[in-house]
């Protein structure tokens, strides 16, 4: 089975977040593999496991994203794709990534494609659907479970907390859930092995793509933090009193009523 | 110059870190505690590769280096001084004599299982009557047909209790100056007359196994000896000169602890109506432990590089082994004097790390030891 992964990499969530000027600072921050896709690695390396096939790793981003690669084949991936648009792209969006990925998937021939339900820093949830309308595969987002018999897939969907059983067929791009898998910590051996498994790279060129056909669909017009949570106050004494004072303090001091 | 860790050793961090942080930090209260070795957090860090890191895939290992097995001892340290001790004493003197001085044939046989984890290994030097000076070893081996014949005591023996086999130092004839010659053997530990009890009441790192081990007439094939019979001493003095790296980290990562929680708890806590981190007799001692956190890594670092380069490294192993363990016990004070009263409290953790640190400053060759040990490498 040819199963493929997509991956991003994220601000570690212990990161704190600064911004200048428009722009999240990146400098001496901290990059993991995007906690979801993490999911998407678990599972492809155990229906690999299961079926036989390839588990290949997807990429798009730059040079340092080679670190959260060497993760997923540290990891038991197979193999890794670093689509590398730091010289080429200026700014993208979730377009911009189907419309990338849809080129790299020309010709691919996948079984299964699988990536994280959100990315934890722009959390679109876009791009794994973009992708399998542009393939004209379908999709099932936010799984929490899968299981592959011949053609066929049996998929469990997290609906706001409900379960939607879903069966389908291959090949088919599934996004994946918390609660799927606990995904495996890369083992020492795997981490020395990973060095020598295969990572390719390639640039926009080499997808017979260029800037303007990637140009953003999306205009970002400003990033900022979310206003500083100030302090709670607790109020005391009898409860009537208590609901009095609430009431008050909604109307005078937040303005809310 | 390059300070920058490889990918291979920024990818080891990070797992260990996650594991650590995961598994092991949430139970290090009760470990304390209890006093009980976590064996099955020794099992999932075999599986993970952690107890053969620095050894080749031949012999059951990860393939990996010193410098990231020191990386690892920090980032377990970090979490928990009893693991980390257990951890560094394994790897670092149950397992790397058999790698450093045994035959294939020995390789085959007590390397494997202990590199990929399935077992752990002891060392067993100490003895009641010598401790510093190792020279004044007691415990015999003499050598009857194709066995040693061995009697002795040993005490404060790391993870004997859960130890496959332990290599133990015995004296096995004399030189011709008189001098006793001090072999190392390797013995599985279900041998007949082997008695191991660990009974002992720690101040600190109470989770790691401390046992005593008596030998009564333990018979072992003499294959079991291991390297060159007649250089024991200087083996084991190569094999404390690698152990030292693996303390010294273990002080690190309880000094970086020690950071971490006085400087998190100085941002939170509020005295005069201000968070106490504004304040400067707060602020010096936070910037010192920082200084001295870094000034430990650079020197621990250095001297797992240097033997990872295969370059004399026992001067910088001890000045790493003696200015971290020494900074984990500073660190650790001053936590608990930026803690207040309720750093004196268990649940803080810090104090933890002060009665853990002070074992780094006695195992593997007292502070003292190492000042000797630095005087004699300027030639003293």
């Amino acid at each position: 089975m040819n199963i493929y992964v997509l991956l991003k990499k994220t601000f570690d969530t212990e990161e704190k977040i600064a911004v200048s000027n428009g722009h999240i600072e990146e400098d001496g921050a901290e990059f993991i593999i995007n906690p979801y896709d993490e999911y998407a690695v678990e599972e492809a390396i155990k229906q690999r496991d299961e079926h036989g096939g390839e588990v290949t790793v997807v990429t798009i981003g730059d040079e340092d994203s080679e670190k959260q690669l060497r993760t997923a084949l540290a990891m038991g991936a197979d193999k890794a794709v670093l689509i590398n648009t730091e010289d080429d792209l200026e700014e993208g969006d979730q377009f911009t990534t189907a419309k990338i990925l849809e080129a790299f998937f020309d010709g691919k021939d996948a079984d299964l494609i699988l990536a994280g339900n959100v990315a934890i820093d722009e959390a679109s949830g876009q791009v794994g659907p973009r992708l399998a309308e542009r393939l004209g595969i379908p999709y099932v987002t936010t799984i929490t479970s899968l299981t592959i018999d011949g053609e066929k897939i049996f998929l469990d969907k997290d609906v706001e907390g409900d379960v939607e059983k879903v069966e389908a067929s291959l090949p088919i791009l599934v996004t994946c859930q918390q609660g799927l898998n606990e995904p495996r910590y890369p083992s020492l051996p795997g981490i020395m092995k990973a060095k020598k498994k295969p990572l390719e790279e390639l640039e926009i060129d080499d997808l017979d793509l260029d800037e303007d056909d990637l140009a953003p669909k999306t205009k970002t017009l400003d990033i900022f933090l979310p206003a500083e949570k100030e302090a709670g106050r607790v109020l005391e004494g009898d409860i009537g009193d208590q609901v009095k004072e609430l009431v008050s303090l909604l109307k005078n001091e937040a303005k809310v009523l | 110059m390059n300070f920058e860790l490889t990918k291979e050793q920024m990818m080891i961090r990070s797992m260990v870190r996650d594991f650590a942080v995961d598994v092991i930090q949430p139970r290090a209260i009760e470990i304390d505690v209890e006093a009980r070795f976590p064996l099955d957090i020794f099992e999932q860090m075999g599986e993970l590769g952690l107890l053969g890191i620095p050894f080749p895939e031949k012999y059951g290992g990860s393939g990996s280096d010193t410098l990231s097995y020191a990386i690892a001892v920090e980032e377990i340290g970090r979490v928990c001084g009893s693991t980390g001790l257990s951890y560094a004493a394994a790897v670092s003197l149950g397992v790397s004599p058999i790698y450093y001085f045994g035959t294939e044939e020995q390789k085959e046989r007590f390397l494997k299982p202990l590199a990929k984890g399935e077992a752990l290994g002891a060392f067993g030097l100490t003895e009641p009557n010598a401790g510093s000076d190792a020279g004044g070893t007691k415990t015999t081996a003499v050598l009857d047909g194709d066995n040693y014949v061995i009697n002795g005591e040993k005490c404060f023996i790391t993870n004997a209790s859960y130890a496959k086999t332990i290599i133990v130092t015995a004296v096995t004839g004399k030189n011709e100056k008189g001098r006793n010659i001090i072999s190392a053997i390797v013995v599985p530990t279900d041998t007949a007359g082997i008695s191991i009890t660990s009974n002992y009441d720690k101040m600190g790192v109470r989770g790691s196994d401390t046992a005593e081990v008596v030998l009564d007439n333990v018979r072992v094939p003499k294959e079991n000896l291991l390297g060159d019979p007649s250089k024991g001493f200087k083996q084991f003095l190569y094999t404390l000169d690698g152990g030292r790296i693996s303390i010294a980290a273990l002080g690190l990562g309880i000094a970086q602890a020690a950071l971490d929680k006085s400087l998190q708890y100085a941002k939170e806590r509020k005295q005069f109506g201000k968070a106490i981190s504004n304040f400067q007799a707060i602020q010096f001692k936070l910037a010192d432990m920082a200084m001295e956190v870094e000034l430990a890594r650079n020197m621990v670092y250095k001297a797992a590089w240097l033997k990872d380069q295969d370059k004399p490294f026992t001067k910088e192993a001890a000045y790493a082994k003696l200015f971290a363990t020494e900074t984990a016990f500073r660190a650790a004070n001053q936590a608990i004097q930026i803690h207040g009263g309720y750093g004196y409290m268990r649940e803080y953790e810090v104090e933890r790390y002060l009665r853990d640190a002070k074992l780094l400053e006695i195992g593997e060759g007292t502070s003292e030891v190492q000042r000797l040990v630095i005087a004699r490498q300027l030639g003293c």
